[in-house]
């Protein structure tokens, strides 16, 4: 009895020290999140329903007024059309790309590294150094794109100042820079789907490589497509780097995007509170990707 | 592998394929090596010709480093990547610990608050992060560039997932030769972690590396400049016309991740796809 009573007291007293053991060791990690995480969350969405100025002495609450004034905007409705049209363009392209890519290396054996290496290159490079790599070959007279057209005999573009290219050419970019990043992923996806399967879909009389991706790639790689689907739509919703020193969202708002105008409006205007409200639109499609993302890996379900 | 090799029409399309692919992907950092070679004279004209006539490689780079201080910017990428890594580390790898082996009220709650925190894009604190280091005086400082990626949920819930795998005989048996919490993290947990906290470490650094959008936020003077800030000030500096050094600049300024790249492929592509995810 006084033995249990002495262990059970024992245990206790671990308890007690486990738990402020705990409370040292992830102390700092919870003030941080608070600090630089959940409380600049809280404090951009009650932001964005004043009409804070940085620097202003005062605030005041002014409701969804700067969400009535931004759905009015024209240079908002421009930035949002713009970030989707840019999605819509980035996702499928690059993680079409990035599938195909991944197929073919894997299809053989020869010069994989070196495959994997190469389209990796654009992931890993910094984007800023890259983006004023590109605007020198976009140059309209001594830029390698126009020359190397002209010896074809086509005129090239002035791509980044003419209103009809300049977003598609910053797609492009945004393309070569996560094909990479997709196909790395489509590979282990790949990697996992076992050899089994494609014996057992011979025997089954699929004879051509179209008849096997069809019936035992496709469908092994549906949740991975899906997951990669969602991270490059999340990753190209935060487009800036290209945007900010290429464009400064000209010509005439043909490339302002979200991220550009929430940038532009808190740190350049001061407007904090008008664009608080524009991070919380754009915080808005991002969690629900994020979910979506959640929700792709927690279904461990194949379609097959 | 999965199926009969291609026959040779099959293995020369796909390399046909490939080929064209790489070619694409590689033209723009062969362009700007290529550019970062050559004397402006050539640069400007308009005619297209891939090697230098005349090597004009010690005055492009020379001038890359000379026109701007480029080296300091060099070592202000240093010192902010690895401080960011070095409090990652300081500040999550407890945090994990806590959370994959110790039991106290309110661990379910933190780690759904940090599941939960997993879903904040890094952009979207900004605008408070700045007001905060406005007031506290931070701003333009090393601090201001450092400080808001100390804690990383992502780091913690990775290294969380990788303690839950370390045996608790392994921890048991420290305890009973008298190892305190503190000792059994750093002497214990922290030698076991070492891959993961290389693929950690390489996406951390990668992603510190290249940002732009916070340090363009948070820093107005050129000492404090990071790599991609020092490249794009460079741009700005001379007109955007000195295509030579500029090239040379923007070679500089990928190199150290690229050569790392090169040398380390599988560790790198590990690291940041798997880590990379978060994004």
């Amino acid at each position: 009895m006084a033995e249990a009573a002495a262990l059970s007291a024992a245990r206790r007293r671990r308890s007690l020290g486990e738990a402020l053991a705990a409370l040292s060791l992830a102390g700092p990690a919870v003030a941080l999140m608070v600090m630089f995480l959940i409380g600049p969350l809280v404090v951009v969405v009650l932001l964005s329903l004043t009409n804070y100025q940085l620097g202003a002495a005062s605030l005041s609450y002014v409701g969804l007024g700067n969400y009535s004034e931004m759905f009015a905007d024209r240079v908002f409705q421009r930035s949002l059309q713009n970030t989707l049209l840019y999605v819509a363009i980035v996702v499928p392209t690059s993680v079409g790309l990035g599938l195909g890519a991944a197929l073919l290396i894997e299809a053989g054996t020869s010069l994989r590294a070196f495959y994997r290496a190469v389209y990796f290159l654009p992931v890993m490079a910094t984007l800023i150094a890259m983006a004023i790599v590109w605007e020198f070959m976009l140059h309209p007279t001594l830029g390698l794109i126009n020359l190397t057209l002209r010896e074809f005999g086509i005129e090239g573009y002035n791509w980044l100042q003419d209103r009809r290219t300049a977003l598609f050419t910053l797609c492009g970019i945004g393309i070569w820079q996560s094909v990479g990043f997709n196909m790395v992923l489509f590979m282990a996806g790949l990697t996992a789907i076992p050899g089994e399967l494609y014996e057992a879909a011979a025997v089954d009389g699929a004879r051509t490589g179209i008849d096997r991706f069809r019936t035992v790639t496709w469908p092994m790689l549906g949740p991975v497509t899906l997951f990669v689907v969602v991270i490059t739509a999340i990753r190209s919703f935060q487009v800036f780097d290209t945007v900010q020193v290429m464009t400064k969202g000209g010509p005439n708002r043909a490339t302002e995007v979200l991220l550009y105008t929430m940038y532009s409006e808190g740190f350049s205007f001061f407007r904090t509170g008008y664009a608080a409200a524009v991070t919380v639109v754009f915080l808005l499609f991002v969690l629900a990707l994020s979910l979506l993302k959640t929700w792709a890996i927690n279904r461990k379900v194949h379609y097959a | 592998m999965r199926s009969r090799p291609p026959g040779p029409v099959g293995a020369i399309l796909r390399h046909a394929v490939l080929m064209t692919g790489a070619l694409l992907m590689i033209t723009p950092f062969a362009w700007m090596v290529l550019t970062s070679f050559k004397p402006q004279a050539e640069i400007l004209v308009a005619e297209l010709h891939f090697l230098p006539t005349r090597w004009a490689v010690v005055e492009n780079y020379g001038m890359a480093m000379t026109r701007v201080p480029m080296m300091r910017f060099l070592i202000n990428g240093v010192i902010v990547t690895a401080a960011i890594f070095v409090l990652q580390v300081l500040v999550n790898l407890p945090c994990a610990y806590a959370l994959a082996k110790l039991r106290f009220r309110g661990r379910g709650v933190l780690f759904a608050v940090v599941l939960l925190c997993l879903l904040i894009p890094h952009h979207a604190t900004a605008i408070p992060i700045y007001i905060l280091f406005h007031k506290m005086g931070l701003l333009d400082s090393y601090s201001a560039l450092v400080l808001p990626f100390a804690v990383s949920v992502f780091g913690i819930f990775l290294m969380r997932q990788f303690f839950m795998t370390v045996p608790n005989d392994l921890i048991d048996a420290a305890r009973i030769d008298g190892l305190g919490e503190f000792g059994i993290v750093w002497r214990i947990m922290l030698p076991t972690a070492v891959p993961a906290l290389i693929a950690f470490g390489i996406f951390s650094v990668v992603a510190h590396w290249n940002d732009y959008f916070w340090p363009l936020i948070v820093v107005g003077s050129e000492e404090l400049y990071t790599p991609p800030l020092g490249v794009a000030f460079f741009r700005l500096n001379d007109q955007g016309t000195e295509y030579g050094p500029l090239m040379a600049a923007a070679t500089i300024v990928i190199l150290p991740l690229v050569a790392a790249f090169l040398f380390a492929q599988r560790r790198f592509i590990e690291g940041i796809t798997f880590t990379g995810m978060k994004t």
